[in-house]
């Protein structure tokens, strides 16, 4: 056997076991997705239909009529098994059926469309300027080892994981807008401009941006600056965090010393050799942070008024309208979930390690 | 000065006992080894700031609320939002309650929950870990998929709902974070008895006769338990963060209990007139979980060198 063919064949079977590599991936991404997605159904279904003493008036609020709740009652499955329950409830979920708003009187889930977006815009609008900052800061903490940068990087990491992000809010309402009136306050706009602009996207800076309206722009802009900030700083410790660990485990390497020696330019080794190779990893941080934020916005939206899902289960909980409660938990979660595991199958397929 | 002369020596003595490379007893071999680990740790000033922080929390949770004259419930009126001065050192709130009163005695709370979910959340997670990487198989299979798929929930979102199902109030604000906290654990303890189970000292203990829950309880378990702790303690932060926010949003200590993020989140309407009211609770939240992070650290680079940065 000559050596090309065999070099051939071997390319052959690594492709084709790659191939079969990636499948395999993908077949355990889709029956974890599937089987967390049951948990959490598993566990909202608890929630909602066996800790409330009496699941129907939990739903219905205690003024229904008694056909109303006999009604409910019968649709809920209650005098089936538990299992034919979960079934009913899991099909009602699949459906987009999430029940009916007790405050609100809408559907749980026209609700959620319309205020998901607001929250959307918040974490990812974070997330950019999480990067922006995060990324850049653990680099050149893992270049400037143990210097001053070294430090910054550390206290704002020690930061992000003490500070108490409602608390954090509230002290960037009374500086920036109390005091300095660099931002405007609570909400997602002014009132005047309410309404202004079409909704395409959900998005208020993308949507006025679109619609050429500077000045919807500007003053959305002035309302997301502040609760973004505040998110956005949690991301920036995080990231700067992990970037950092990974650069520094990556200098270390003796390839680094090797491109050195070389004599390379020190920005490349560092930006093109050491980043390339943390490249995928911090694709999974980017990601696991973005979801993070999603249920950071809980605390942050309460505190900015912001009209996205955080505020709209705050104002069900207290109001104990379990529908809403638990539709919102269950789109969060969804949400996180599939962030989550498309992070680890991210992972395991681009990483070479994991081969 | 004599006396001094003669303590020095005494004090070397204690020093090199604990210190020999050849020590006598395994009494000796333990004492050593932790006191190397505290010399590590306390040529450390961040992490001695950490302890420095929590053991003056324990000691006014513990004797704070005989210190303090007034009672954190009394409401003066005449007193309301009294800035922070002689009489009122952190203020009062809009009941002219007086702040550090009540925040010397949320102390108690605050340490309170933050043990108990704990002392809930940890010999779960151990047991689930330690099972199912000592007993592999189709055991491990299982209890870590059910790790993984509670690993991949939102957890702050879940606590709510589990709060807003139960009804707010403390106890249910600490069953469900500890609903939420085992994971890691379980994940943790599983990767160290998976390593210990394959060491040559298992099996000799096994050819000896030990049994498994033996194995498990007197071997495994003691020697996750180091991580485990450090995880813990790094934990611990981010609890209080959580109880606080459960707290804020009304779900956790239910008035007028002088819990810190409750203080905070009624301290959110007089903001712009009075900001200590927020201000200074936040900071004591601020405190306590730095330390715990602080700590957490510490205790990392003693009992797991190859973590360091």
């Amino acid at each position: 056997m000559s050596t090309v063919t065999f070099i051939e064949r071997v390319r052959a079977m690594s492709a084709h076991r790659g191939g079969v590599r990636i499948a395999l991936a993908l077949a355990h991404w889709i029956a974890m997705l599937v089987i967390t997605f049951t948990g959490l159904l598993a566990i909202t279904f608890f929630i909602g239909r066996k800790i409330p003493i009496d699941p129907v008036l939990a739903i219905l609020g205690d003024r229904a009529s008694a056909g109303a709740y006999a009604a409910a009652r019968l649709r809920l499955g209650l005098d089936k098994p538990l299992i034919d329950q979960f079934v009913i409830y899991a099909r009602d979920v699949l459906h987009g059926n999430l029940g009916v708003s007790l405050l609100t009187a809408n559907p749980v889930i026209d609700d959620i469309k319309r205020v998901f977006p607001a929250t959307l815009e918040l974490a990812t609008l974070s997330t950019f300027i999480g990067i922006a900052i995060g990324v850049p800061l653990g680099v050149a903490a893992a270049v400037k080892h143990n210097r001053i940068v070294d430090h910054i990087a550390r206290v704002i990491g020690l930061a992000g994981s003490s500070v108490p992000v409602f608390w954090l809010a509230l002290m960037g309402l009374l500086l920036f807008y109390a005091r300095l009136h660099w931002v405007s306050g609570p909400g997602r706009i002014d009132p005047v401009y309410d309404g202004m602009v079409d909704t395409r996207t959900g998005s208020l800076l993308i949507d006025s941006l679109v619609a050429g309206e500077w000045d919807v722009f500007r003053n959305a802009f002035s309302h997301i600056a502040l609760p973004a900030s505040v998110l956005a700083f949690y991301s920036i410790a995080y990231l700067s965090r992990m970037t950092r660990s990974f650069m520094l485990e990556q200098l270390s390497q003796e390839y680094v010393t090797t491109a050195r020696a070389k004599g390379l330019p020190e920005r490349r080794v560092i930006w093109r050799h050491a980043f390339g190779n943390i490249a995928v990893p911090l694709l999974t941080v980017i990601a696991l942070a973005y979801s993070y934020l999603l249920e950071g916005s809980v605390l942050t939206e309460i505190v900015f008024a912001w009209p996205g899902i955080g505020s709209y289960l705050t104002g069900a909980l207290l109001n104990a309208d379990m529908n809403a409660v638990l539709g919102s938990t269950l789109v969060i979660g969804a949400t996180f979930i599939a962030l989550n595991l498309l992070t680890d199958a991210l992972y395991r397929v681009f990483d070479p390690r994991t081969r | 000065m004599e006396d001094f002369a003669q303590m020095k020596p005494a004090r070397t003595g204690l020093h090199t006992w604990l210190l020999t490379d050849t020590p006598a007893s395994p009494r000796q071999a333990a004492l050593g080894r932790a006191y190397r680990r505290w010399r590590r740790f306390s040529s450390n000033p961040l992490s001695m700031l950490g302890l420095a922080i929590l053991l003056l929390l324990v000691v006014v949770a513990a004797v704070g609320p005989i210190l303090v004259s007034q009672d954190p419930l009394q409401q003066v009126l005449a007193e309301r939002l009294t800035p922070p001065g002689a009489a009122h050192w952190f203020g009062t709130d809009q009941l002219g309650r007086d702040i550090l009163s009540r925040l010397v005695h949320g102390s108690r709370l605050t340490l309170a929950i933050a043990m108990l979910v704990v002392v809930l959340v940890v010999p779960v997670g151990l047991a689930i870990g330690t099972v199912a990487g000592y007993c592999g198989g189709i055991v491990d299979t299982v209890l870590m998929r059910v790790t993984d798929v509670a690993l991949a929930f939102p957890k702050i979102v879940l606590a709510l709902a589990f709060a807003a199902a139960l009804g707010p109030g403390v106890l249910n604000a600490v069953i469900a974070l500890s609903i939420t906290a085992w994971p890691p654990y379980a994940r943790l303890a599983r990767a160290e008895s998976l390593r210990l189970a394959r060491a040559d000292y298992i099996h000799a203990a096994r050819l000896q006769g030990a049994s498994h829950l033996r194995i498990l309880l007197r071997y495994i378990v003691p020697l996750c338990s180091s991580s485990v702790i450090v995880r813990a303690t790094l934990d611990m932060a981010g609890i209080i963060l959580a109880v606080a926010g459960l707290g804020f949003l009304g779900l956790g200590a239910q008035p007028p209990s002088p819990e810190w993020g409750y203080m905070v989140a009624a301290g959110r309407n007089v903001l712009l007139d009075a900001w200590w009211v927020a201000t200074i609770p936040g900071l004591a939240i601020l405190a306590v979980s730095l330390a715990f992070n602080l700590l957490g650290d510490g205790l990392r680079d003693v009992f797991d060198p190859r973590h360091g940065g």
